[in-house]
């Protein structure tokens, strides 16, 4: 397999006008050509220009990211279009809600858990506990597969947001 | 509240330049000011405050049709003939969902079409309602753009914009869905018009970077086996790049070929010019593509009609291609130097690079890869034998290109055998002058294509040149060219078969021929007959001629229904998975190649 061949994950954030069908169209697009969507945020960033930013987390191969980027910049609603992870360090993070139900010691290592991940505890019963946790995938991923084996878990879950490092704007509007 | 008299209003306009019109008028009043001439549509319910407009507009010309599909096709050649948008008008629910086909068709091949929808009022929507769909739901995947106007005081901005995005950049289908509420309210209508605020959002690169071009002009002078590979986008780009080219080309001696969708950009005469190239393009076109070091794009999309087998595409050549669209790059063929712009400013911008670097073709090299070329040209592989007793239908083509030469025709074609030879025997000496569903490939495209190339051009001499099958699919138009007396010239290569597709399954299936043979077909004369049009049979080889010359004539519409031999196959032709190389020149050939198993499931 040559090196172009190489599937390869890359976080993408797009500048879009926030506009009814905005987002139905960025996915239509993602799902219309067959395009890998690990993630997907939206919210709002300027109220007064009505922006909004997506980030999406996909992977592909180097050409299938070009294209990715190059079919994102086709559509009108879209501003810009920015590759995180092609750009260098990014920062990424992504919070979860996590309920366990469970009591007696597992109760207890639950909690002492969560005091290692530095999450907080939004919420507490007698067996029973919601915990806030933020950082990168990898780090929600393992606390959530902790918390799993400790006692019936339910999960809400955000996608993955990212911005740049440094004092570069990664996007802008038109 | 009484409504403000007349002398009021423009007394009110005078001084703030904004009408309070009705939606309806004010989307008038709009496609007059973006130049639209014609209209191609058909009433409903959720249209009819348009319709009521329309009654009392004296500007814009509706042309009724009879199905909604046929609609966005006559926009479509409405537009490839003349380069302007073309404009569509239908109504809610299933008119919309009728024009998909079309809407397709037009993003496929980069046509500029302006479709306006009927909708169910805004307080309606989402609610099951009569006539309802979601279309701007259904047509998001195949329009460039669409709008839903839930806010009559934008709906002036909203098709501003509407037709600056379907004409800039790479061309396509936009579609505004209005529901009937905002057409029926009042708004306001800025007589100064809204042009800057409706080119705000989309600003396509047209202008290409100077490096490219100086990049371009070092790769070209290496070249000592060049060849030159024109598409759909010098035709878009208007009659000025078809120009640019033949300057190019005259100046460099260098061998071109073209696309389906390019076909024109250069004279066929032109001694340069190989033919098409692609699945059934010329011998010549296909080797010179396959043996060639360097290779010039411009406006084409390496289309897997055009590459075949991607592995075996172009192996020893280094690629430059144009577009306007940064999409097309690298997307299926990597290519080596890209140059984002329009194909008229890019090759205005490169001849004169070239000039002003003193460019000059290796004449040794060249003239040794002409050699080449021609004895390429010698196989004749559009060669074929008429016999006395059946008309080839290749030879039907070919006589008509030859009896209409002192004619500026415009043809059509729908999609199958028929199209292909179209390609292959008619020779296209100008750009705009040929339209056909290339990407989409859709049946049913050309009797309703013709129909909007003659409204463009009432005077000119329009020719469908159709299958039989294909000609089943939008026949209902005839009526449209009886109402308005388009004297549209019906071509029909009639074999009695779906030929395209009774040819993949001689070739793939064992020549079981399911569901490919065109059962109870009518009696095309009577047909015409009965919308008061001229009917004619060519049985004979001997008949053709005068069949030609009878319907060219004709001054009003004509059916001519051409009996061709029924089982004749198109080549040349590259299987599917194969490469350029891998050709196949005639029945002959086929035992010797098999497709491989991989291209059988490719279409």
């Amino acid at each position: 397999m040559s090196i172009n061949e190489i599937v390869e994950r890359h976080i993408i954030s797009v500048l879009v006008d926030d506009e009814p069908g905005v987002l139905a169209r960025v996915i239509g697009l993602f799902s219309g050509r067959g395009y890998n969507i690990e993630s997907l945020t939206v919210a709002e960033v300027e109220w007064n220009r009505g922006l909004s930013r997506i980030s999406i987390v996909t992977s592909g191969t180097p050409m299938v990211i070009e294209q990715i980027k190059a079919q994102l910049s086709r559509l009108v609603p879209i501003h810009s279009v920015c590759d995180l992870t092609e750009m260098g360090a990014a920062i990424e993070r992504e919070l979860a809600l996590v309920k366990i139900i469970n009591d007696g010691d597992n109760r207890i290592e639950a909690l002492r858990i969560a005091d290692t991940f530095r999450a907080r505890t939004l919420d507490s019963t007698l067996d029973s506990f919601v915990f806030e946790v933020t950082g990168n995938s990898s780090k929600v991923a393992a606390f959530i597969d902790l918390m799993q084996s400790l006692g019936d878990v339910e999960i809400a879950r955000t996608g993955v947001s990212a911005i740049s490092r440094g004092n570069r704007i990664d996007l802008t509007a038109k | 509240m009484a409504k403000s008299a007349p002398t009021d209003r423009k007394q009110a306009a005078s001084k703030t330049g904004v009408l309070a019109l009705a939606g309806a008028e004010i989307l008038l009043k709009t496609l007059e000011d973006e130049g639209v001439e014609v209209i191609f549509g058909y009433p409903g319910g959720a249209v009819l405050p348009i319709y009521d407009a329309l009654f009392k507009n004296n500007k814009i010309r509706h042309i009724l049709v009879r199905h909604e599909q046929a609609a966005v096709h006559a926009a479509e050649g409405y537009a490839r003939s003349t380069g302007k948008v073309g404009v569509v008008l239908v109504t809610s629910g299933p008119g919309a969902t009728n024009a998909v086909t079309g809407l397709t068709d037009a993003l496929m091949d980069s046509v500029p079409v302006v479709c306006l929808t009927g909708q169910v009022p805004t307080h309606l929507i989402g609610n099951d309602a009569f006539q309802e769909a979601d279309t701007t739901g259904i047509t998001r995947a195949c329009t460039k753009h669409n709008y839903l106007v839930k806010d009559g005081s934008v709906l002036q901005q909203t098709v501003a914009e509407a037709f600056h995005v379907a004409r800039s950049g790479r061309p396509g289908p936009v579609l505004i869905d209005l529901p009937k509420d905002i057409l029926m309210g009042e708004y306001g209508y800025k007589t100064d018009g809204v042009a800057a605020v409706a080119k705000q959002r989309y600003a396509p690169q047209t202008r290409p970077d100077a490096e490219a071009i100086k990049a371009a002009v070092a790769m070209l002078k290496r070249a000592e086996r060049p060849i030159i590979y024109g598409g759909g986008g010098i035709i878009n780009s208007g009659p000025k790049a078809s120009a640019l080219l033949q300057q190019l080309v005259d100046m460099t001696g260098w061998p071109t070929t073209l696309t389906l969708m390019g076909l024109g950009a250069l004279p066929a005469s032109d001694k340069h010019f190989l033919g098409m190239l692609g699945m059934h393009g010329t011998y010549e076109a296909n080797w010179a593509m396959h043996d060639c070091d360097i290779m010039l794009n411009i406006g084409a999309r390496f289309d897997d009609r055009v590459t075949g087998r991607i592995s075996g595409f172009a192996p020893k050549s280094e690629k430059i291609h144009i577009d306007i669209d940064p999409s097309s790059v690298n997307k299926n063929v990597k290519v080596d130097l890209s140059i984002i712009g329009d194909a008229t400013i890019v090759l205005e911008m490169l001849i004169a690079e070239m000039k002003a670097q003193s460019f000059a073709p290796h004449e040794a090299s060249l003239a040794k890869w002409w050699k080449q070329i021609k004895s390429w040209q010698k196989i004749n592989c559009l060669g074929f034998d008429q016999g006395a007793d059946v008309i080839k239908p290749q030879h039907a083509i070919k006589r008509l290109c030859e009896m209409t030469s002192d004619h500026d025709s415009y043809v059509t074609t729908e999609v199958g055998q028929h199209q292909m030879w179209a390609a292959q025997y008619y020779d296209f000496e100008k750009p705009n002058r040929w339209m056909t569903s290339g990407g989409l490939g859709t049946m049913g495209y050309g009797l309703p294509a013709a129909l909007g190339v003659q409204v463009a051009h009432p005077d000119a001499l329009v020719i469908d040149i159709a299958g039989e099958a294909s000609f089943m699919m939008n026949m209902q138009e005839l009526s449209t060219l009886a109402q308005y007396n388009l004297p549209v010239k019906m071509f029909i290569i009639n074999n009695e078969w779906m030929g395209m597709v009774r040819q993949w399954q001689e070739l793939i299936h064992g020549g079981r021929y399911s569901e490919s043979y065109s059962a109870s077909l009518p009696d095309f004369r009577k047909l015409a007959d009965t919308f008061g049009m001229v009917g004619l049979v060519a049985e004979k080889p001997d008949d053709l001629d005068g069949v030609i010359a009878e319907m060219l004539a004709t001054p009003g519409p004509v059916i001519a229904d051409i009996r061709v031999a029924k089982e004749e196959n198109c080549f040349p032709m590259i299987p599917s998975g194969a490469a350029h190389n891998e050709m196949l020149l005639g029945p002959a050939d086929q035992a010797a190649k098999p497709i491989s198993e991989e291209g059988m499931v490719l279409v």
